[in-house]
């Protein structure tokens, strides 16, 4: 990719980080870097695509890790879940043979697969040897009769977040447009009411939590032309042009695409979640408040007006018990501002969060939910994150799958909010996943039994654990008499003392 | 002797390889405080952590020197040296380790001068070694990473003292442990060295810092256990230097080199003969009678092995893994009469011929599902990722291998020694079991006067239970 075209993507208006030093994200520092690079990014992006051959040009490092990794789910074909890899020899690389292994590897997938179309990763390697992946792309469609659509996103190019709007550039230059939506369907017509093209960028059907939403939407009559990637199939990324309106919803990853696709086509784009009871009702109130069809209008308040009723009773008593906990929250990709609203709805007191990743607007919001004097974690280091949650007495700490085992190992309660994680919280019924979920991370009997020493070797416990207040264990209900001995004497008379109490 | 067919189609799909540099990375997180930092883009260790996270369900230390367009470009000795630099600054670990990957290696970067210079510049680092290693990942697959670490890890940290070699304490027991061995199997052959009343010195120990055991202290930026780097100066006071894994030859002889200890080479720890020449080799080092507890396991393994040999015999296996681990099921298999029917290795080595079996493809998953619909198979053992291709194969999958990430415990999991034999044996045959071989279906006659009638509760519930 040319510089030109890379400083292209870095600079990008609509995001409010445009205007500070850390635009098109800073410089990653040697020895203190975590994170994904500008392929991973990309591959992230679009590898729910459910009917393409996703094929990685490289050695082996780039898919040989990465394949089959992501708790995205498809209602259809599983062909994105088969990795696929040029898997570059020494010889390739010498001789400049990779780009021949390229085509005859295009050829192979779409020969043996029969996919939608081929998407090509560029990667490191042969993005330094200078291959040309454009044109071999370009040449194999031609010669095959299939779509091949080249993602050239080299891991040195930068960060995983420039890698997805990479991914969303290359869907806007040579996919979006280039097929017009099917008709609509018999019985979508019989409804009596107008049906209207809605689009989602940034929606990746985590755990299958778009199929919490989607039904909502059906009810309210938006068609979703294409989610961008979640459940996606190549022929619906080709009609997302002719959305009438469309939603960014996770972070600000892939906001060019709204962008550009407004800019060629006029379409209208908002930013919403769908998480928590009133970002969902937002969002829905934002598509019909931007189609401007006032029947819709009405139908969405009656839907939502409905649903509110249903989800308030179903989480009151899970309210009851989560209210008062105290949350610590670390996300990535996900919206800081969304989830804490969420968070908020249950009764629970987020006591900071992480903003990494957050744009200014996010952190007005944040501010606006959490007050003028909410904390905000713009180093999400794992020695700063377990201080603050010893620190400020939280209950669970909500983050990526990257910090779990590190939680787990300070001992700390800890629920998966990254895209690894094996349950949908979208939609008003995520909610109650959510509550779910949080519960029993809380009340699991693990914590205490983690923190308990064994009853031989001390007398007292970690910070934060319970139990273990002195005395042995109780047998045969005897140890009563032996716990304020045991803690008048010392340590090898409580020995004594218990060893006493097993015998008794 | 088993035929290589080599890979003979351009793209690779559902692959079985990992690369070398996390290989590498791994064999580093087998000493004690210590860390990796791989010299590539940031992605190559997000992936590798990622990797390894979720196959052993740990925090792994892992850096990058995050190489970006402009190091890519200008050259990146530099990041190397800030990388160092900040490591040693934050966290003070006993050893860094520098495996490269395909990008650095393609740019051409000079890890030498990068680690000179750095030592200039720095010499207030001075005490802690720096482990450079070559390992693009266009060459070789996981295991031979790790055994390249191995390799450069003897040749940074080891003296050469053959002429001082002083006269060995009779009871340490060198050990290399190839990639091949699991946490769990480590376990197993430390106990076994030390029923002999002999000190193992497992170099790398794995088995300390990966094992999932939960410490005190609530973080940590480097491993949590391991060899003591400080144990590498005692390498040359060992009677014998147990060598697991064909692929560590070369670490092995260059050990020999420099401390004049003799190596005993095991291609790996699988079934009653291999074991038994563990076994007799140990009795043999330390002059120690074979402990009770030994015989009596290996009583046990021969029992099981008649217990399973009439559903293992014939069963038909398709094994795809590192070539290491692959030789040694082939005859984990193969002593009980089972067959290898397809084998697949990500790339060549050269105890790939000894493998039992007709012939061994390099190649893929896809390779693997191939063959194994062309020859007939009953199960397959392979990583995680041949969930699916079992599922498009119709056959059961057991785990081996890397990574494992949809199981609990895989990385715990005991293959060798007797015990480890026997409790490989009960799995693979109580999955052979399950498939119910064998069974004839049952024919109807056309003339029977059998009546159908359902005698399950849920259906008598259904029909009758309402009168009642």
């Amino acid at each position: 990719m040319k510089q030109r075209e890379l400083s292209a993507l870095l600079d990008e208006p609509a995001c409010a980080h445009n205007q500070k030093s850390k635009s098109g994200c800073a410089r990653p520092k040697p020895g203190a870097t975590a994170g994904g690079c500008a392929f991973d990014g990309a591959q992230i992006a679009l590898l729910p695509i459910a009917d393409v051959a996703h094929i990685v040009h490289g050695s082996i490092a780039c898919a040989g890790s990465s394949w089959d990794n992501r708790g995205t789910r498809s209602s259809g074909p599983r062909l994105f879940r088969i990795g696929m890899t040029t898997d570059l020899t020494e010889q390739d690389i010498i001789m400049g043979r990779s780009e021949k292994r390229l085509f005859h590897s295009i050829r192979q997938a779409i020969e043996d697969y029969r996919p939608a179309a081929v998407f090509v990763y560029n990667t490191c390697v042969p993005a330094l040897i200078g291959d040309d992946i454009e044109a071999v792309c370009k040449a194999a469609a031609e010669r095959w009769h299939t779509p091949v659509v080249p993602v050239d996103a080299a891991g040195f190019y930068g960060t995983k977040n420039l890698g997805n709007r990479i991914a969303g550039e290359a869907m806007v230059r040579h996919v979006c447009g280039t097929r017009e939506p099917d008709p609509l369907p018999e019985n979508a017509r019989s409804t009596g009411h107008q049906i209207h093209d809605i689009a989602l960028i940034g929606e990746y059907n985590i755990a299958g939590e778009l199929w919490h939403v989607l039904p909502l939407l059906d009810e309210l009559g938006l068609r979703v032309l294409c989610t961008l990637s979640g459940d996606a199939r190549y022929r619906e990324v080709q009609t997302m042009h002719r959305s009438q309106v469309n939603m960014m919803v996770c972070s600000k990853a892939m906001v060019n695409v709204a962008r550009k696709l407004q800019e060629a086509f006029g379409t209208p784009w908002f930013e919403g979640s769908f998480y928590g009871v009133h970002d969902v009702s937002r969002a829905l109130r934002n598509f019909a408040g931007l189609i401007g069809d006032p029947d819709l209008t009405r139908r969405s308040e009656a839907l939502i007006a409905r649903e509110e009723g249903r989800i308030g009773e179903a989480l009151a008593p899970w309210r009851a018990k989560l209210h008062g906990r105290k949350v610590l929250l670390y996300t990535g990709g996900v919206k800081s501002w969304s989830v804490i609203a969420a968070l908020q709805e249950l009764g629970m007191e987020v006591v900071a969060t992480g903003t990494k990743k957050s744009t200014e607007e996010d952190k007005a919001r944040i501010r606006e939910l959490m007050g003028e004097d909410a904390v905000m974690l713009d180093d999400g280091n794992p020695r700063a994150l377990i201080d603050m949650v010893h620190d400020c007495g939280v209950d669970v700490l909500i983050a990526g799958g990257r910090n779990m085992y590190t939680a787990l190992k300070a001992r700390i309660p800890f629920l998966d909010i990254n895209q690894e994680r094996e349950f949908g919280y979208a939609g008003y019924r995520g909610m109650l996943e959510l509550a779910r979920q949080l519960l029993q991370t809380i009340e699991s009997p693990v914590w205490p039994a983690v923190r308990r020493r064994a009853p031989w070797t001390s007398r007292h416990v970690l910070p934060g654990g319970e139990g273990g207040s002195g005395e042995p264990a109780a047998r045969d209900g005897g140890a009563g008499p032996y716990s304020h001995a045991a803690a008048a004497v010392s340590a090898s008379a409580t020995v004594a003392g218990a060893k006493m109490s097993g015998v008794s | 002797m088993a035929e290589i067919i080599k890979r003979n189609k351009a793209l690779s799909v559902s692959p079985l390889k990992a690369s070398q540099s996390i290989g590498a990375a791994l064999a580093f997180l087998g000493f004690q405080r210590a860390i990796p930092m791989l010299h590539g883009s940031q992605g190559c260790s997000a992936f590798g952590k990622i990797f390894f996270v979720r196959h052993f369900r740990e925090p792994i230390p892992l850096q990058t020197t995050a190489m970006d367009q402009i190091t890519t470009v200008m050259g990146s000795e530099e990041s190397v040296i800030e990388g160092l630099k900040t490591i040693a600054e934050k966290s003070r670990p006993a050893l860094i380790g520098i495996p490269t990957t395909g990008l650095s290696e393609t740019q051409g970067s000079d890890l030498q001068l990068a680690v000179r210079e750095f030592r200039r510049r720095y010499p207030e680092y001075a005490a802690i070694p720096v482990v450079p290693v070559s390992t693009p990942d266009y060459v070789g697959c996981l295991e031979t990473g790790f055994a390249k670490a191995v390799e450069a890890i003897i040749e940074t940290c080891v003296k050469d003292v053959r002429d001082t070699r002083p006269q060995p304490s009779r009871c340490q027991i060198n050990v290399l442990t190839g990639s091949c061995l699991t946490p769990g199997d480590l376990e197993e052959l430390k106990e076994i060295i030390d029923s002999f009343g002999m000190h193992p010195l497992l170099l790398p120990d794995l088995s300390d810092s990966l094992d999932g055991h939960l410490v005190e202290q609530d973080f940590s930026p480097l491993t949590i256990g391991g060899t003591a780097v400080s144990e590498l100066r005692n390498l040359h006071d060992a009677v014998a230097t147990l060598v697991v894994g064909r692929s560590l030859d070369k670490a092995a002889d260059r050990l020999k080199q420099l401390t004049a200890v003799p190596t005993i080479r095991f291609d790996h720890l699988m079934g009653l003969d291999a074991v038994d020449r563990l076994i007799d080799t140990l009795q043999w080092i330390s002059g120690k009678p074979v402990p009770q507890k030994l015989e009596r396991q290996r009583a046990q393994l021969q029992d099981a092995m008649l217990d399973c040999h009439f559903t293992l015999g014939g069963a038909r296996v398709a094994v795809a893994a590192d070539p290491d681990l692959l030789n040694g099921f082939s005859h984990l298999l193969a002593g009980v009469g089972a067959k290898t029917a397809v084998a697949v290795a990500p790339v060549n080595a050269p105890v790939l011929t000894h493998v039992a079996a007709a012939e061994v493809k390099i190649g893929d998953l896809e390779d693997l599902e191939r063959l194994s619909r062309n020859v007939g198979i009953d199960l397959l053992l392979s990583n995680s990722h041949a969930v699916e291709s079992a599922k498009r194969l119709g056959v059961p999958l057991l785990r081996a291998g890397f990574p494992q990430f949809d199981t609990l415990g895989g990385y715990q999991k005991t293959w060798i020694g007797y015990r480890g034999s026997r409790q490989a044996l009960f799995d693979l045959a109580n999955i052979v079991l399950s498939l119910e071989k064998g069974e004839i279906h049952p024919y109807r006659s056309i003339y029977s006067q059998k009546q159908e009638a359902t005698h399950d509760t849920a259906a008598a519930a259904a029909t009758g239970g309402r009168s009642h």
